[in-house]
């Protein structure tokens, strides 16, 4: 085996077992759904077949017997149960080990075998017996009558017919004939092939169990049947039951001499054509690595495609304008284009989320309903990746320290169980991920008395209660008996806000007492590249993310000198504060007569900026700041212009919390805002 | 870099360069490229270490003023300045960061032996930002310890304003 064989079959694996956990987890609230059990059936069998096929042996020895049991319960003689869903999860994780070639110190996998055999025991005896009983009372002691034919390329493969035959002998198996009809004649003979099957009589006691374990490892097709003839049919359904990898025929139903090569692959095919193998045609797998590359490309194009315009421009050549104009086009298709593929639903993230409330509903003993909403919702991939860790310690505060009790649930006459919901949603350029629980809700009165005691905001501060409840995300404030209230474990909500904000996101609390709360992040689609609106301050030029723009008004005569406080806009009839960029950035000059105020907003708030004159809108790649600038917060990255000179991209989200505040000394409220 | 990091090695390979009326060296190891002058994009609240950044084949590379960490006076600067890009250690991990240079010298090779350490009293450099020193042919050459200028330029307390 190849190392590009191995990596295609990790990769497969990898979302396999996502679907499997994503099964399991269906399958623990809706166990009578016998769909969710099919599917956990065929992803076991998949992951053991591939498995098998890529020379994973234990693995494949490994989920055999998961296979089995789930076999079982799709033939209804066992019931879901929390247990089984429990041990196929906990094998489930031992898969990627298996794999791995990982040892299995502490015998966890044994362990987990044993444990699934008791409950196939615990409940199946009765069955079992039957089975035996009915297989003895159908085919006497004359024993029954073993077809097997290896498929597709199977001598290619490394298939060893004589292996089979001589385990086949160690069942007892008697009678061997081979089957040469199928063999064509020299010219048509395919090398890679098998064409001989073989026939032979096996005693009654053997099941088709330890048939299939023969064939474990081999693709072949094989039917059991008893020598009595008028007993067929009802044989025929008792075998379909439990075996269902091979294709089932009964001799009666096909005569031996005359079973068709070429309808046996197409009906095996359509066997497993429920696996996601039908889509393989329409999807290819591309390396990470090879995306982001085409991505960074991209954006040295658009680069490249606006110094084009801008000498084309300069140049007055008509041609030489159509060209650029054709160019500017095709890149934007391209950057379009190269973004979509980018593009990962929250989907691939959920999985994990699902196990994590389940592992922490268990352990704490609050029993809670996960609901998802919009998990389509797509981002780029970046940005999924960055996001599995902010929401995970979301998750864990809102179960942990938000979700109460079952006592104290229903004491407040709550139901017992608990909900937490996840939703996804698109707003603009922007997606909205929001984790509600109905829990106890935050009590401001308490964060705001843990801040004066820390110095962080003055005893008389005047706060709003969405800046008290910003103040948990503040560096330090996750301590002592915060521990009780909603974060936990020193490492606090500052982490998180710190890695959505350099995903260029913000974060923000919303808590109702006793009802609960919700954090709602806003993220950007994509990182790479956005629509930005190009200003000039002070002949320096910056760029604006286009999404956070509202609008752009002239700058009132009477606001063109600065007021000692209180500078706001009327917008409307609405009160919208300012920000002059020539003061703030310290930018040299007088500022000219008329100048243009560019309104942006962030979550709830708007904030006017004065810029000089606006240039106009233009493909921003997005270019990250060295971590020597990571202190100066009004800047969130850079772009390279037309001319080769660099533009600074500002971050809104600052800009609007620096104007939230106005006139407010107190740079820790300045701070909290943020 | 500490001066004992240097001793094992017989030999050093250093790029010579001015900064107002002081030559420094820095290990030719470290040099990616030697830039004409570029326009230099202004990082409002950035303070005067790292006072901006620049276009360094479509990559934005901060651009660090040595002068002001290692205190040395600005003596102006004229067709000669130039633009040094260094590939550093920042925090642990490999960044590409620009300095000014009033002018580059010549590339050489370095005994060892000759550097020597930073004499413990009356001089004006703050001393765990230089490696060492070594007598060259017109004077005094300063070794700056860039990996630690660098990482102290990271991680200090920026304006809270921006």
């Amino acid at each position: 085996m190849t190392d590009d064989m191995a990596a295609i079959f990790r990769e497969e694996l990898r979302d396999l077992l996502e679907s499997l956990e994503r099964g399991l987890l269906d399958l623990k609230a809706r166990p009578d759904d016998m769909g969710l059990v099919n599917q956990v059936f065929r992803d076991l069998h998949t992951v053991k077949g591939s498995g098998a096929m890529f020379g994973f042996t234990d693995l494949a020895a490994f989920i055999h017997e998961f296979e089995t049991g789930f076999d079982r319960i799709r033939s209804g003689a066992i019931p879901v149960g929390a247990e089984i869903v429990r041990l196929a999860l906990a094998a489930k994780d031992e898969i990627p080990g298996l794999v791995d070639g990982l040892p299995d110190p502490d015998g966890r996998r044994p362990a987990i075998l044993a444990a699934l055999r008791g409950l196939m025991t615990g409940v199946a005896p009765a069955v079992e017996v039957e089975a035996v009983m009915a297989g003895s009372d159908a085919a006497t002691a004359e024993g029954r009558r073993l077809l097997f034919r290896l498929i597709g390329p199977s001598l290619a493969m490394g298939a060893r017919p004589e292996i089979v035959l001589d385990e086949l002998r160690g069942l007892g198996a008697t009678d061997i004939q081979a089957d040469i009809t199928e063999v064509p004649s020299l010219d048509r003979l395919d090398s890679e092939q098998c064409h001989i099957g073989w026939t032979m009589t096996v005693p009654a006691e053997v099941t088709e169990a330890q048939v299939e374990e023969v064939f474990l490892f081999t693709d072949a097709e094989w039917t059991l049947a008893s020598h009595a003839a008028d007993d067929m049919g009802a044989r025929a359904d008792a075998v379909e039951a439990v075996v269902t990898e091979a294709v089932i025929e009964t001799l009666a139903a096909v005569p031996m001499a005359a079973p068709s090569a070429a309808a046996k692959p197409i009906a095996s095919r359509e066997d497993r054509g429920e696996t996601p193998a039908p889509q393989a045609g329409a999807t290819i797998r591309v390396p990470a690595e090879r995306l982001d590359a085409l991505m960074d490309a991209v954006g040295e194009l658009v680069i490249v495609e606006a110094r084009l315009t801008e000498l084309a421009r300069q140049n007055r050549d008509p041609a030489l304008m159509t060209t650029a104009e054709q160019i500017t086009r095709l890149a934007a298709g391209l950057r379009d284009a190269t973004m979509t593929m980018r593009m990962v639903p929250l989907r691939s993230l959920v999985g994990r989320f699902r196990r994590l409330v389940l592992d922490l509903s268990d352990s704490l003993g609050k029993p809670i309903e996960f609901a998802v909403l919009g998990e389509d919702t797509e981002l780029d991939k970046t940005v999924i990746e960055k996001l599995a860790d902010p929401l995970v310690h979301i998750l864990r505060n809102a179960i942990d320290h938000g979700m109460e009790t079952q006592d104290e649930r229903a004491a407040s006459d709550k139901g017992r169980m608990g909900l937490i919901e996840l939703s996804a949603q698109h707003a603009g350029a922007e997606v909205l991920i929001r984790v509600r629980d109905d829990g106890r809700g935050i009590n401001p009165d308490r964060i705001r008395a843990k801040a004066v005691a820390q110095g962080m905001i003055s005893a008389d501060a005047q706060l709003t209660e969405n800046q008290i409840f910003a103040l948990i995300f503040e560096p330090g404030f996750s301590t002592a008996e915060a521990v009780t209230e909603l974060s936990g474990r020193g490492v606090g909500m500052d982490v998180v806000r710190r890695t959505i904000e350099s995903l260029r996101g913000s974060i923000e609390v919303e808590s109702k007492l006793g009802q609960g709360t919700s954090v709602t992040l806003r993220l950007p689609l994509t990182l790479a590249i956005i629509e930005g609106l190009l200003i000039e301050v002070a002949g320096e030029r910056y760029t604006l993310p286009m999404a956070s723009v509202q609008e752009i008004v002239e700058l009132p005569a009477d606001k063109v000198m600065p007021k000692r406080s209180g500078d706001f806009l009327d917008i409307r009839g609405r009160f919208v504060p300012f920000l002059r960029l020539r003061t703030l950035f310290e930018g040299a000059g007088e500022a000219p007569a008329e100048q243009n105020v560019v309104i942006v907003m962030s979550g709830e708030n708007r904030v006017g900026i004065v810029v000089d004159r606006i240039i106009g809108t233009n493909q921003t790649v997005i270019k990250q700041m060295s971590k020597l600038h990571a202190g100066v917060r009004a800047v969130s990255g850079a772009t390279i212009l037309g001319d080769g000179s660099v533009a600074l991209i500002l971050d809104v989200a600052h800009l609007v919390s620096m104007g939230r505040v106005p006139g407010e000394p107190n740079p820790a409220t300045r701070e909290v805002a943020a | 870099m500490n001066i004992q990091d240097l001793r094992p090695e017989k030999h050093l390979t250093v790029v010579t360069l001015a900064l107002g009326t002081q030559t420094l060296a820095v290990p030719a190891g470290m040099l990616r490229e030697i830039l004409d002058p570029l326009p230099v994009t202004r990082v409002p609240g950035a303070g005067a270490f790292v006072p901006g950044v620049v276009n360094v084949r479509g990559s934005v590379v901060p651009l660090a003023d040595l002068k002001q960490a290692l205190s040395i006076p600005d003596e102006g600067h004229d067709h000669r300045q130039r633009i040094m890009v260094l590939e550093v250690q920042l925090l642990g991990e490999a960044a590409t960061v620009a300095i000014q240079a009033d002018a580059v010298h010549e590339v050489t090779t370095i005994d060892t032996a000759v550097i020597e350490a930073l004499p413990t009293t009356a001089h004006a450099w703050p001393p765990e930002f230089l490696t060492g020193l070594y007598r060259g042919s017109a004077g005094f050459v300063l070794l700056p310890n860039l990996t630690q200028i660098f990482s102290t330029l990271a991680t200090r307390p920026q304006a809270a304003a921006l």
